[in-house]
């Protein structure tokens, strides 16, 4: 089904799903009242299919977690970070194209 | 010489691209439509519409594309993600190349690509953007609660956005390089009566300030003195830039500005091939002759479709 291998990422559980984890995980900052976030969705949902089993295709709730944003510096959404490692390897501001996307998670593959 | 794929190819999902879709999937039209991210367009960057007619209490952006998406879905539109990296458009058969490599064909084609939000060209800002520079106050408005911020620009959109953004920002100051706003009078009146919102008119950006996020604006008068505005965040609304990268600009005879001049059937210079919404050269866009240019140019196409035979 479309979007079930999103994973939805909380302050709380930031750490356990994204620093430590073994894929490559991309991370995308949206909110409820964001219009192009939404736009992006169906992307994100895409890609996460896409990259199964290769890559970890997450969101974060900026309303709901104030944290996390604001560790990275985020004061614009939709922003993606792609981490690998535990590392911050890319960061993409926008409602970008999906084969931006793919080529940013290829790389880091 | 191998089946063209398709009657009509429409490139672009915001209001025009949508409307287009409705009547085509309506007349029962081979045709597809191509978005690159999402359906929606740069009205998704606006917090309400309040000026398009049937909704009386105005609706959301997001709403009333999802609306408009549905309505096209319900007479069968077909839809395809993928971005448009080239248009051949001369002949009788329109070749359109995907992102992805594949190449689509089709009779006739209707460019509704749309326009984004221009960037305003000063050092910092490219580095910052994202990171205090933004371009869509609806997205980003409520990162600056109780902060300071700055609106560039004197048009509808910036004095509207300026007005929005104070339900979160303690202050907000509109700067303008000329000594009075282009924005209507009834928008402009919303604002001078919000105490919240400042404006430094006759007044340019040199450039944006902040390491690792904005800390303020260098600013020079017109009048030569300069100043530094400490702000937190700085909304660039200065005009729209048209998204025409993909798009043979020679052969559709595009404007000084890279827009595409058409007919009032919406017909450019190329047999076949119609410009609608944003992308169009013209002096209003707003949604509503965005999704009106839409179902023009369906009926174009029908035309120019029969007399194919």
């Amino acid at each position: 089904m479309a979007g079930d291998k999103v994973v939805h990422v909380s302050d709380s559980d930031f750490d356990a799903q994204i620093m430590k984890s073994d894929l490559p995980v991309l991370l995308d900052f949206w909110a409820p009242w964001c219009g192009p976030c939404k736009a992006i969705g169906p992307v994100i949902d895409e890609l996460a299919n896409e990259f199964d089993g290769k890559a970890k295709i997450t969101k974060m709730n900026v309303d709901d977690n104030p944290a996390t944003p604001g560790k990275f510096g985020v004061r614009a959404i939709p922003t993606l970070i792609l981490f690998k490692g535990g590392q911050v390897v890319e960061q993409v501001t926008g409602a970008v194209g999906k084969a931006q996307l793919v080529a940013m998670i290829n790389k880091a593959l | 010489m191998s089946s063209v794929e398709y009657d009509l190819i429409i490139v672009g999902g915001g209001p025009a691209g949508l409307t287009a879709g409705l009547y085509a999937a309506r007349a029962m039209l081979n045709a597809v439509l191509l978005e690159k991210g999402a359906v929606g367009g740069q009205v998704l960057l606006t917090d309400w519409v309040d000026n398009y007619p049937g909704f009386p209490e105005g609706i959301s952006g997001f709403d009333l594309i999802d609306k408009m998406a549905a309505q096209a879905a319900r007479f069968g539109m077909q839809t395809r993600l993928g971005a448009v990296t080239g248009m051949d458009l001369k002949g009788p058969v329109k070749r359109l190349t995907l992102e992805d490599g594949s190449e689509l064909t089709a009779k006739s084609v209707i460019i509704a690509t749309g326009a984004r939000p221009k960037q305003l060209g000063v050092p910092g800002e490219v580095e910052l953007t994202g990171k205090g520079v933004s371009y869509c106050a609806t997205c980003d408005g409520p990162f600056y609660r109780k902060h300071e911020v700055a609106v560039v620009g004197g048009g509808n959109t910036a004095v509207e956005e300026a007005v929005y953004l104070t339900r979160f920002a303690d202050k907000v100051t509109v700067i303008h390089r000329r000594n009075e706003l282009r924005a209507t009078k009834i928008i402009q009146q919303h604002a001078f009566a919000n105490e919240k919102v400042h404006f430094l008119l006759d007044t340019q950006v040199l450039r944006v300030v902040g390491k690792d996020g904005v800390e303020g604006l260098q600013l020079r008068k017109n009048s030569g003195e300069e100043s530094f505005l400490p702000v937190h965040g700085v909304f660039m609304l200065v005009g729209t830039a048209p998204n025409n990268e993909m798009l043979p600009l020679a052969d559709l005879a595009a404007d000084p500005y890279g827009f595409i001049p058409t007919d009032g059937e919406m017909r450019t210079v190329i047999p076949g091939v119609m410009a609608v919404g944003d992308i169009r050269s013209k002096a209003v866009r707003q949604v509503v002759n965005a999704a009106g240019e839409g179902a023009v140019a369906v009926l174009a196409a029908e035309a120019y479709l029969r007399q194919l035979g």
